[in-house]
């Protein structure tokens, strides 16, 4: 067994290589229409797919694409740092659009030793970079207008958001709540997307010096005073009641406990960074406006 | 206990274990073959025998893919299974599991780390291991904390088991704590990472991985049947299998080493698998007697199949996506257990 598998192994090299030229060839030949079977590994992937009017070239999702419905109704290949070579390949994709943390690294690996294309996006904490991976998917698809539209699309809601949050009076402080499993705070802190989005909308993260979704002592909750509390609205485990936020006994002392402001929005939406994020910036934005004002 | 068993008696488990060896081996044969033509890609062994017309996709699925794969799981499995057959003979004790020797936390620990600090790693190791870095971490990790426990269970010359067990379960709880500090600092998407670590996969298997934690398994899975003489002395107690002339200190080590070398190099490449190591060795104790002359090569036999078994079950139940193979391991495996532990009430013996 052993012995004749290491002969095959031998002449599976030589045929590598004749893999990969034709690999290459095939892709420069089909390179006017783009790939047609594409597999989007991480959720922002399959969103501008959908948002780039390309969504029939899908065949089969990560676990994290979630966004729009109609991705649901895709295969789905497990979660994106545990993709199985075998099964992707199985699907016969004819390009892989993949996040930035796509893995393991094996899968990755043998999916490039396979000569399946594959396109790795950017990650994304800005607009900029928001820019960039829709350029990205863009290219990678062919599709090169429909990706300079929506660019510019993307770009006016990120101008508008960015005008809106420098006209705010007052930068009121806003605690993000991951969860409150137990009553116990797991809040955000620096360079989380929920930090970054609460800077967008024109806010002040409440909590400083913390790196990441931190679990929050009920004192730190209290010095962090947040003029609001901003959740995520979803269904699952995840979804933490309004009333309950303000019932949590630290974060009732609060200002934001206090007045009861407290902001939900859909967790992709809000946090997703993609397309959709200077619309969700600028509805963040008018939240924290009127909660503002309603204080004031 | 074994030495004791009546002459016929145990020419008839003799003759019992002889049969199941040889029908474990062939099952294992069959297996593997199941292994490498199974698969969501639909690529069959079968279509081999047609030579040279086979598709180049499909030849790159059997041999950089399943038979990678296969070969790891042969081998991870036999290494869990072998190791936790040792260690319940070593300690004397139905609970004892590779775990015990420290393996367990010191890898769980190495991988925790790598996977969580593995990004301020200095560059030249980064660039030296790349992804192996978190593999390497966790054979260094068992295999350190394997060598800690046994100094200090070791004193002139002589191992206490007991003092190694007590001293296993100290490490094992600080090992915790700096997991747990780790945990608090790791990002979610390392979280995310140590937890498919724990439940394990054959997934990443790959060529070089295989060479590189191969022939740590080979070896030990050769070393270990020549243990069986002692182990099966030992069940006498320390004392007198001393009198009965056997090297007591000699198999100790040996043992240990051995252990640590396969359930680090297992744990590596796979990750945290639990239940094989502790629940094939008393599925073969209830079937064919306490004889570790047999014990030893058939848990190995038989890990290699369940393993196999359940990785085959992994890949292909919620195909396109993957389970992880401990989740399989458990659920398959820990029912059959207590079915067989209630039909045989009281009769599990070392």
């Amino acid at each position: 067994m052993t012995g004749r598998s290491l002969l095959t192994v031998g002449r599976f090299h030589a045929s590598l290589t004749a893999i990969l030229l034709v690999a290459s060839v095939a892709t420069s030949a089909r390179a006017e229409e783009g790939p047609q079977r594409v597999v989007a590994a991480g959720g922002s992937a399959a969103e501008i797919v959908y948002a780039l009017g390309q969504g029939d070239r899908l065949i089969a999702r990560d676990t994290t694409s979630s966004y729009p419905e109609a991705v649901l109704a895709l295969p789905d290949v497990g979660y994106v740092r545990q993709l199985s070579p075998e099964n992707l390949i199985a699907m016969d994709p004819d390009l892989i659009l993949a996040e930035h943390d796509a893995g393991p690294p094996e899968t990755i690996e043998i999916l490039t030793h396979a000569g399946v294309p594959m396109v790795t996006l950017p990650q994304a904490l800005t607009p900029a970079d928001v820019l960039a991976k829709i350029a990205a998917t863009a290219e990678a698809l062919g599709v090169p207008e429909a990706g300079a539209a929506l660019a510019e699309k993307t770009s006016a809601d990120f101008d508008a958001a960015a005008a809106a949050a420098a006209s705010m009076p007052a930068r009121p402080r806003v605690l993000f709540v991951l969860s409150l499993q137990g009553g116990r705070i797991l809040a955000a802190g620096d360079d989380t997307s929920a930090a970054a989005m609460i800077g967008l909308a024109g806010g002040v993260n409440a909590v400083e010096g913390l790196s990441g979704y931190k679990p929050l002592t009920d004192e730190a909750a209290i010095a962090a005073a947040p003029d609001v509390i901003l959740a995520m609205d979803r269904g699952g485990d995840l979804e933490v009641e309004a009333s309950e936020l303000v019932a949590q006994p630290a974060l009732a002392l609060t200002p934001a406990g206090q007045a009861g402001l407290v902001i939900r929005m859909d967790g992709l939406y809000l946090l997703g960074f993609g397309p959709r994020t200077g619309a969700a910036a600028l509805e963040l934005n008018a939240a924290l406006r009127a909660a503002v004002e309603e204080k004031g | 206990m074994v030495a004791l068993d009546c002459p016929r008696l145990e020419g008839g488990r003799d003759h019992q274990a002889r049969l199941t060896c040889c029908a474990l081996a062939v099952a294992l044969a069959v297996t593997m073959l199941m292994s490498l033509s199974h698969g969501a890609s639909g690529v069959s062994l079968w279509s081999l025998t047609l030579g040279d017309a086979m598709p180049a996709r499909d030849r790159l699925i059997l041999w950089e893919i399943r038979l990678p794969r296969m070969l790891t799981g042969i081998l991870v499995g036999a290494s869990l299974a072998m190791a936790g057959a040792v260690m319940q003979g070593l300690f004397r004790n139905p609970l004892a599991d590779p775990g015990l020797v420290g393996v367990g936390a010191g890898a769980g620990l190495g991988a925790v780390l790598a996977i969580v600090l593995g990004g301020m790693a200095p560059l030249w190791l980064g660039a030296a291991l790349g992804y192996h870095l978190v593999p390497v971490a966790a054979f260094l990790g068992g295999w350190l904390s394997t060598l800690l426990l046994y100094r200090v269970a070791t004193r002139s010359g002589r191992t206490s088991v007991a003092t190694m067990l007590l001293a296993g379960i100290a490490l094992g709880a600080l090992a915790g704590a700096v997991t747990g500090v780790l945990v608090y600092i790791a990002d979610d998407r390392q979280l995310r990472d140590l937890t498919f670590w724990g439940l394990g996969s054959l997934g990443g298997a790959s060529w070089p991985k295989l060479m590189a934690a191969g022939p740590v398994m080979i070896l030990a899975l050769v070393a270990a049947p020549f243990l069986a003489r002692g182990l099966n002395g030992l069940a006498l107690g320390e004392a007198a299998a001393h009198h009965i002339g056997l090297p007591v200190q000699r198999v100790k080590t040996v043992a240990i080493l051995t252990v640590a070398a396969a359930t680090g190099a297992a744990v590596a490449v796979a990750g945290g698998i639990g239940f094989i190591g502790i629940v094939v060795p008393h599925l073969l104790r209830l079937a064919t007697g306490p004889d570790h002359r047999f014990l030893l090569i058939n848990a190995g036999l038989a890990g290699a199949i369940l393993l196999l078994l359940a990785d085959l079950i992994a890949r292909s139940i919620i195909a396109p996506a993957e389970l992880p193979i401990g989740i399989v391991t458990a659920t398959l495996g820990a029912p059959v257990f207590l079915w067989i532990l209630l039909r045989r009430r009281g009769v599990v013996d070392l």
